[in-house]
């Protein structure tokens, strides 16, 4: 075979190669788009009223992963299976993005970590490898990682709306994450420098439930049951 | 005493998260099992990593002295020992990718690409280098692949007595040397016959420069060809394989130019000046 000839392939294999990348950025803008509408439906929770419509926001967020799993059974279709790794960083943050939401409905739902399995589930897709398009590790711990850093913000404005008893509990959901990342031997990357940033969140949490106490306000809240009415 | 005390540091120091842990949780939740199972899939992968990484340093450090070997080639009279020499190096870095594929049985290659990249790179240019040396043309990335088929036959040298004859057949193990490895790699060689062209001069050697410049210019075309359809790194090497081109390209005109009016046991003087003259305008030592 010629120089040229060889070169040709090679540029062939390339081109397809670039073909392919395309295809998947149109999926993952798309699922980009989703990922931003149920944030902005979830971002309710925040302000004083949403606290009282958690179910139903949650219930509305679920309705919009349909659509997610619609466009993952889309994106498993556009590059060869066994080759999940080779375009990984085309999805790894939108995938981030998701498992964070997905985690943060379930938390709003039930207050508990959604497991690797459950995320999968949701998001339409395998928790193992061996199974097809996967949830990577690292992904789900760096969606974790993002609800922390929500959660912090709801205990401040769970305060503010006049719920004195979540932040008690936001407390104890935090730092239990906290003592299972601390099981974890983290490799310097960017899953890491998030991790180093859970200690603020687990700050800010500790200090709102620091202010409730000093005040009384975290006995007035396991009695009276707080703001939830 | 002093036992006491020594007894507490070690307790503290590298077992302190544990101490936590249990404190906090007493009977371990469904979190934190999760996160124990967490820990092992995620130190597993780690040590995999590292150990692909020492790979291919150890591949990395032998090809680069498979072509210190090579670059002997042209100025020493035994070549064909030396030929043979290279080949039992690179049956030696042949050896370690086969550990690379089995350590990648049952992976998803690209998963751990980054930590054995620059050892596959580094052997196409090897291996490349002395194709070329040997034939006068470009191996290609399938004759790359072909060496790297490995069945379990090549062990059993070592471990003749305990391999059984029944499992022997399901044992090969193959790495792929990816197009964007090999086009990497083959941009590094044009750098090393960059190199031979002007020790080969140096050497008196008149025709080899002129043989190099047409297969270097092939490789280039070969490059621009490709152009931006790869990634950034092969955008980047052609600003260097343009370099050696034109290095190559300058020999072969003062050659031209010159050659006939040189006595021949000068030659090698006029080229190590003016090999230096380029490197200077590159502001390089």
């Amino acid at each position: 075979m010629s120089v040229s000839e060889m070169f040709a392939a090679l540029q062939g294999a390339l081109g397809q190669d670039q073909d392919i990348r395309e295809e998947i950025r149109k999926v993952v803008q798309a699922l980009e788009q989703t990922a931003r509408e149920i944030l902005t439906l979830l971002q309710g929770v925040h302000q004083g009223p949403g606290f009282q419509h958690i179910p139903k926001k949650c219930q509305k967020a679920r309705e919009h992963f349909c659509t997610v799993r619609t466009q993952m059974e889309s994106l498993k279709t556009k590059f060869p299976a066994d080759q999940y790794y080779r375009f990984h960083e085309h999805w790894r943050f939108v995938l981030q993005r998701l498992v964070f939401l997905a985690a943060f409905v379930v938390y709003l739902e039930s207050e508990t970590l959604v497991t690797r399995e459950a995320v999968a589930e949701i998001l339409g897709i395998e928790a193992d490898r061996e199974r097809g398009f996967h949830l990577d590790i690292e992904d789900y711990l760096s969606g974790v990682l993002t609800l922390a850093s929500e959660l912090a913000r709801l205990a401040v404005n769970s305060v503010t709306a006049g719920d004195y008893s979540r932040p008690l509990r936001i407390s104890a959901f935090i730092n239990e994450l906290d003592s299972g990342f601390r099981l974890l031997n983290l490799k310097n990357d960017s899953l890491r420098k998030r991790y180093d940033g859970l200690k603020y969140d687990v700050k800010k949490i500790e200090e709102v439930v620091y202010d409730l106490s000093i005040r009384g306000l975290n006995k007035e809240a396991t009695v009276g049951g707080g703001g939830e009415k | 005493g002093s036992g006491g005390f020594r007894k507490r540091k070690h307790d503290n120091f590298p077992h302190g998260q544990r101490r936590e842990e249990k404190e906090n949780v007493n009977p371990p939740s469904a979190l934190m099992t999760s996160f124990k199972s967490f820990q092992l899939e995620l130190d597993t992968r780690h040590d995999k990593y590292e150990r692909l990484v020492k790979l291919s340093r150890d591949i990395t450090i032998e090809s680069k002295r498979t072509i210190f070997l090579l670059h002997r080639f042209t100025s020493a009279p035994n070549g064909e020992e030396i030929l043979s020499e290279s080949e039992v190096k690179l049956d030696a870095v042949r050896r370690k990718i086969k550990q690379v594929a089995q350590e990648l049985v049952g992976e998803d290659m690209y998963q751990f690409h980054r930590a054995i990249s620059p050892g596959l790179q580094e052997y196409v240019e090897a291996v490349s280098f002395q194709y070329f040396i040997k034939t006068r043309s470009l191996i290609s990335v399938e004759e790359v692949n072909k060496q790297l088929i490995f069945t379990a036959e090549d062990r059993e040298e070592t471990t003749n007595m305990t391999s059984n004859s029944h499992d022997k057949e399901p044992h090969t193990w193959s790495l792929k040397v990816t197009p964007v490895d090999y086009l990497l790699g083959v941009a590094d060689l044009t750098g090393e016959l960059m190199r031979l062209c002007i020790s080969s001069v140096g050497n008196g050697d008149i025709d080899t420069p002129f043989e190099l410049s047409q297969f270097l210019r092939q490789i280039y075309d070969g490059f621009t060809f490709i152009g931006n359809t790869g990634p950034y790194e092969v955008s980047k090497k052609l600003y260097t394989l343009k370099q050696s081109l034109a290095k190559v390209e300058n020999a072969c005109y003062t050659l031209k130019v010159r050659g006939s009016e040189i006595p021949k046991h000068m030659l090698a003087d006029v080229f190590s000046t003016k090999t230096e003259l380029i490197d200077q305008e590159e502001g390089l030592p």
